[in-house]
This record gives structure tokens, sequence and C-alpha cells, in this order.
């Protein structure tokens, strides 16, 4: 058993998290000449598993999300190159596809909301295209008839996670990138305990000991739950619930990603090549809960039935629950933490497939502007959330 | 000092929060602080109370007072099991009780929440009962022993305002618990339509959390409930069909 990465040596860079963000930071990592090492009990069964993978941040944007979709923006950029260079170093197609997002209207009400979101969406600047309804059933013949209209949103786009995190884990090994299969119980620190000076590396489950240069905290809803890491350094990330279930159809049933309101609640179709139809989510505030629930289920069917009336023939597949690692601001952590040598990549919630290839590119880069607005500093400068439930904090006002 | 009590327990601000639809937990908390709230409610069914930086946080955070609701439930049987589950974990026995008869327009089911609070009043609760605008049905809840009524003023998540604000009138005359006007509200003059018709709070959730600037709007929220108030304290002039000068044609 060895306690190192690569060659016995501690590794310049370990990244502690094996989803789709920790595995694209260590390729980045790896390809760009340094030494890696990734820890994991269970690499890309978490969130990532889970993720329908919409590149929406067009047909996403919601008010007081700005900033949420300027990087999102920027991410889909990367995104044909990240795609292509990913499929080319691991042979794996991970169905990315640039086709755009329909939202549709039900009725009236939820078209004048619609509207209203379009001219907020136009006032910043992105294109989108009114449609009528039966435009939308032109574009989508299997909608149902009660659509009143929609929006398209031409360039937003998606891929296969699950591609994608198998493709990452084979590409990563190729480059030498050992994955240790165990929990992160501790780190190392220099200086005292409460106020660390540095970060060189992590303690495991079993006992043993990770050196590195520096270490990546990638652990998705768990980041904000490790062991160890001082309060004012623990980023404030917390579970939301999400269930996701995978449809089968003989062939595809759309061609767009296809999403809307009903009964209040946002419902989405993702489609892939191989007949797959994904149905989205629930957002639960129900901490670490991985069971998938009677009412889920029957929400996400019902949901997506009063969208695409023709659902009910395919065959069920497969239904997940998976925590998100949710942000008080929705925004990542992606950078240098207040210890040197602890980086956060972390606090994606709904866009960490969305957001894999900028923050593969910054996460470690000198520049990081293009996430300036993610600095895990924002939260310091607001002190450390309280810890331990909320029985124990303080209720002056 | 102008207080509103609910079960003995006094409070200077009237608006009460929901917390459902915020776009983000800082923005939500950005919306109460900026409402000026001491009381939000928190849904039971959607939130595990255990869980760490969750909404119970920002509010305990912010030292408002949490009031669990019992929405999702469409049974009374649901809805005390929701109740005792709340209290359970919160310690607290407050509960806004919301039975609703229908996911399309869910508005509330006056059977099943009138038994549901005859129960949980027996069990010690203190229990707000979210109804229709039915003054009738306001006077028995207050006869078994609930601590306010909360009549709509139009449907969950309308926005239409009080479309019936006779019946909101007659409630306020019928009863002489707390009336909390919940629901419907879409912008800040309907807030201060329901404290002029003698309305003793108003409940509103989705006008703040899905406006374009929430924090904007629970500003204005806070200050039409106070201006509101004041206004059914001070006494409107009564209406007349002709134009009275306001200054006097003789010394």
């Amino acid at each position: 058993m060895t306690d190192t990465g690569i060659d016995g040596a501690a590794p310049d860079v370990l990244v502690v998290g094996g989803g789709i963000i920790g595995l694209a930071v260590a390729w980045r990592a790896a390809r760009d000449g340094r030494s890696v090492a990734v820890v994991d009990p269970s690499p890309g069964s978490g969130a990532s598993h889970a993720a329908a993978g919409m590149l929406a941040p067009v047909s996403e944007v919601t008010y007081t999300d700005e900033p949420l979709l300027q990087i999102g923006l920027e991410s889909l950029r990367r995104w044909p190159a990240f795609a292509a260079e990913l499929t080319e170093a691991s042979g794996i197609d991970v169905d990315y596809r640039a086709d755009g997002t329909l939202a549709v209207a039900f009725n009236p009400d939820d078209m004048t909301a619609l509207d209203e979101l379009g001219a907020f969406m136009r006032s910043l600047g992105l294109n989108v295209t009114r449609l009528t309804g039966r435009e939308c059933r032109r574009l989508e013949p299997m909608l149902a008839p009660a659509v009143s209209g929609g929006m398209l949103a031409e360039h937003d786009a998606w891929v296969d996670p699950r591609r994608v995190t198998k493709a990452l884990a084979l590409v990563v090994d190729r480059l030498g990138v050992p994955v240790h299969r165990e929990r992160v119980t501790g780190f190392l620190f220099t200086g005292p305990a409460d106020d660390p000076k540095a970060c060189r590396g992590v303690r495991l489950a079993s006992g043993r000991t990770l050196p590195a240069g520096q270490v990546v905290l990638a652990a998705g809803a768990w980041s904000g739950f490790v062991d160890g890491l001082p309060p004012g350094v623990l980023p404030p990330v917390r579970p939301v619930k999400g269930q996701i279930m995978r449809l089968r159809a003989e062939r595809p049933l759309l061609g767009h990603c296809v999403r809307g309101m009903v009964y209040g609640s946002p419902a989405y179709l993702v489609p892939r090549r191989d007949g797959e139809l994904v149905l989205g989510a629930t957002q639960e505030e129900m901490g670490f809960d991985e069971r998938v629930t009677a009412g889920g289920v029957w929400e996400l069917l019902r949901d997506a039935r009063e969208l695409v009336p023709g659902i009910t023939e395919l065959e069920l597949v497969d239904v997940v629950a998976r925590p998100r690692p949710g942000t008080p601001d929705n925004l990542p952590l992606i950078g240098p933490s207040a210890v040197d040598g602890l980086v956060l990549a972390t606090g994606h919630h709904r866009n960490g497939i969305l957001l894999a290839p900028l923050t593969a590119d910054t996460a470690l880069a000198e520049d990081r502007s293009a996430v300036a607005a993610c600095s895990p500093a924002r939260f310091a400068e607001r002190g450390p959330d309280p810890d331990g439930g909320h029985d124990d904090v303080s209720t002056t006002r | 000092m102008d207080e509103l009590i609910i079960g003995g327990e006094k409070f200077t601000s009237r608006l009460i929060m929901g917390t459902g639809g915020a776009p983000s937990l800082e923005v939500l908390e950005q919306a109460l602080k900026a409402s000026g709230t001491e009381i939000t409610t928190v849904a039971m069914r959607r939130v595990d109370p255990k869980a760490r930086g969750s909404v119970l946080d920002v509010l305990n955070r912010l030292g408002i007072k949490v009031l669990p609701n019992t929405a999702g439930c469409y049974t009374a049987g649901d809805a005390v099991l929701t109740a005792r589950l709340a209290r359970e974990a919160l310690g607290t026995s407050w509960v806004k009780l919301e039975v609703i008869s229908d996911e399309r327009t869910l508005l509330p089911d006056p059977v099943e929440t009138f038994d549901a609070a005859e129960r949980l009043v027996a069990e010690g609760f203190t229990v707000l009962p979210y109804i229709g605008d039915d003054p009738a049905l306001a006077k028995r809840l207050e006869q078994i022993g609930c601590a306010a009524v909360m009549p709509l003023g139009s449907p969950i998540g309308s926005g239409l305002g009080i479309r019936n604000p006779h019946s909101i009138e007659l409630i306020v005359e019928a009863v002489n618990v707390p009336v909390i006007l919940d629901a419907g509200i879409g912008t800040a003059s309907d807030a201060a339509l329901a404290m002029e018709l003698g309305c003793d709070a108003v409940l509103l959730a989705s006008a703040v959390t899905r406006a374009q600037r929430p924090e904007l709007m629970a500003a204005a929220m806070r200050d039409a409930v106070i201006a509101g108030r004041a206004a059914r304290l001070a006494g409107r002039i009564p209406r007349r069909r002709h134009a009275v000068a306001s200054s006097p044609t003789e010394p």
C-alpha cells in the first residue's frame, strides 16, 4: 500500500471528490503536466450520476440570478472544445448537442409569465425567440396540444453527464492519475488546528495520510460537511435533494430540451440520441436523503406527462435521488480558500455539468477573472455559518 | 404600542412571510430582513428540520419565529400528522393549518380543515387555519379555539389581490381572534387594503419571492402594511357623491 501519489512522491495536486468537477479539475491539471491524485470512495456516483446535463444558461435564467448567467454563458462557450477534446482523448461520445431549449406555456397565465421572463432575457442581451403554440408543436410534434406558446433558446445545449464522468475517469487514468477509493476524514495542516496556516494533504478513513502540494475540495454536497476544516474555511454548501427519472424509447421522442411550468413547478425533458429521455427534477431541502419517494416519482411523471403525453409508453429504466451542492447565492466557490494550499471547486448546485469546463480551467489558474463572482472570499466577509444545526444559533435581533 | 397578539405572544410587525419560491437562500434572507417580519412560515413537508444550512438556519439567524405549515396535505389525517412531526422537530406547538382541496386551485378544504383544527386544538396546538373568505367558518373556528383565522384574498400564488373585500370585512366583524389575510397578495396596495379592511396582519410569499427584485418588494410590503394599519386606526372619511371643499369658504 502506498501512501502517496505517482511513483511514491506526494502529488502536486490532490483532488477530493471524483464527480464531474473533481475529475475535470484533475484532468486539466494532469494534462498541464502536474502530478495529480483523486480521492473518492465512489467516483461519479453523486450529483453527476443524477444530473440531466442541461447546458442551458439562457433558458434557466431567473430574476436575481444574472451573475450565474454570466458564468454559465462563459462555460457554455467552452463546452464544444471541452467535449471534443474529451471525446478525442477517451474515445467516448459524450452526446454533446447544441440544438436549443424550448420553454413552453400551457395557458395564457403561463404565457404571460413566460413573456415577462422573455422581456427580462432580452434586456440582458439574450437571444430568445417567441413561438406560437402551433410553431412549438411543429418543432416538437409530441408536445401536448394544450401548449399555448413558447420561447426557444437556440444556443442552449446538453450532454450526457454519465458518459462525461466515464470519459473523464478514463482519461485521468491514462494520464497516470491514481484514484484512491476512500473517504477523507481530515486535513494535514501546518500551524494550529483551529487557525491553520497551510494545507498539505489529507487523512483517510483507513488512517493513512496522503500528502500533496495542494488540495482541491470538490466533494459536491459533502464539501460543507467534511471533517477537520475550521468553521471559517468550511464552505457554506448544503445538500439540495433532487429526484430524477430516466425513460427509454425505441427512437428519440424529442429533438430539443423541453421545459415548462406545471402546477407552478418547473419540469424538463432531456432527449438523448440513444432514445433515453431524462425527466427532472425535484428540488427538496431534505438533507442527505437518497431515497426515491412515491411523491417524487409521481410528480416527475405527472409533470412530464402534461408536457409530452406520449411518455407513458416508454420504458422506465432508472430513478435516482442525489444531493446537489447548494450555496446561499446559487453561485459556486472556485479558487483559493482562506488556507494556503486548499482550493475550493464546489457549490455548483444545479449547474455542475454546465460549469465543469470553466471550473476546470480556472480553479488552479492564476487568472480567475472569469470566475471573480465565485471567489470563496465572498463568504469569509460574511463570517462563518453557524455550525451544528439551528437549535444552537443565537436569536438576537 | 400597537402590538399584534396571537396565542398570547406579542409582535410588532404585522407582516408574516412565507418562504416558498425564492430563487436563492441569500435573496430570501435579504427579503426577510427588508420585510421586517417576525413570523415566517415553512412547509414541513419540504424541509428536513435536521438538515444544516437550510431555510430554518436563516430564520434562526435572523431571530424570526418559525411557523410550520401543513402545505401539501389533502386530509385532516395528513395535516394532524404533519403538525405533530413539526412540534417534535421544531419544539413549537404553533401550526399554520393548511388542508388543500385540489392542486389546481389550491383552495382550502373547509371540512377537513375544521376537523383537523378541532383535533389539533384538543392536542394543545396553537392553530392558525388557512380558510376561504367565509365568515361563518371563521366564526366556527374561533369557537373551537383557534388562535387566529387566515382567510384568503384569492388563490395561493395568483396575485389577484382581495377579490371579495366585503367578506373580509364580515370576518373582521365576526371574530375576536386576529384575522390574517393569507394568499392572493400581488402588490403593495393589496396588502394595504387588507389592513384598511381591518385585518390584523398579512401573510404573503410569492408576491415577494417571485418579484423581479424581491428585497425591494419586501420593503414595499412592510411599508404598505404599516400604512394600511395606520389608515385603519386613523379612520377613513365617509365616501360622498359630491365634492366638499377642503378649505373653508367662510371664516
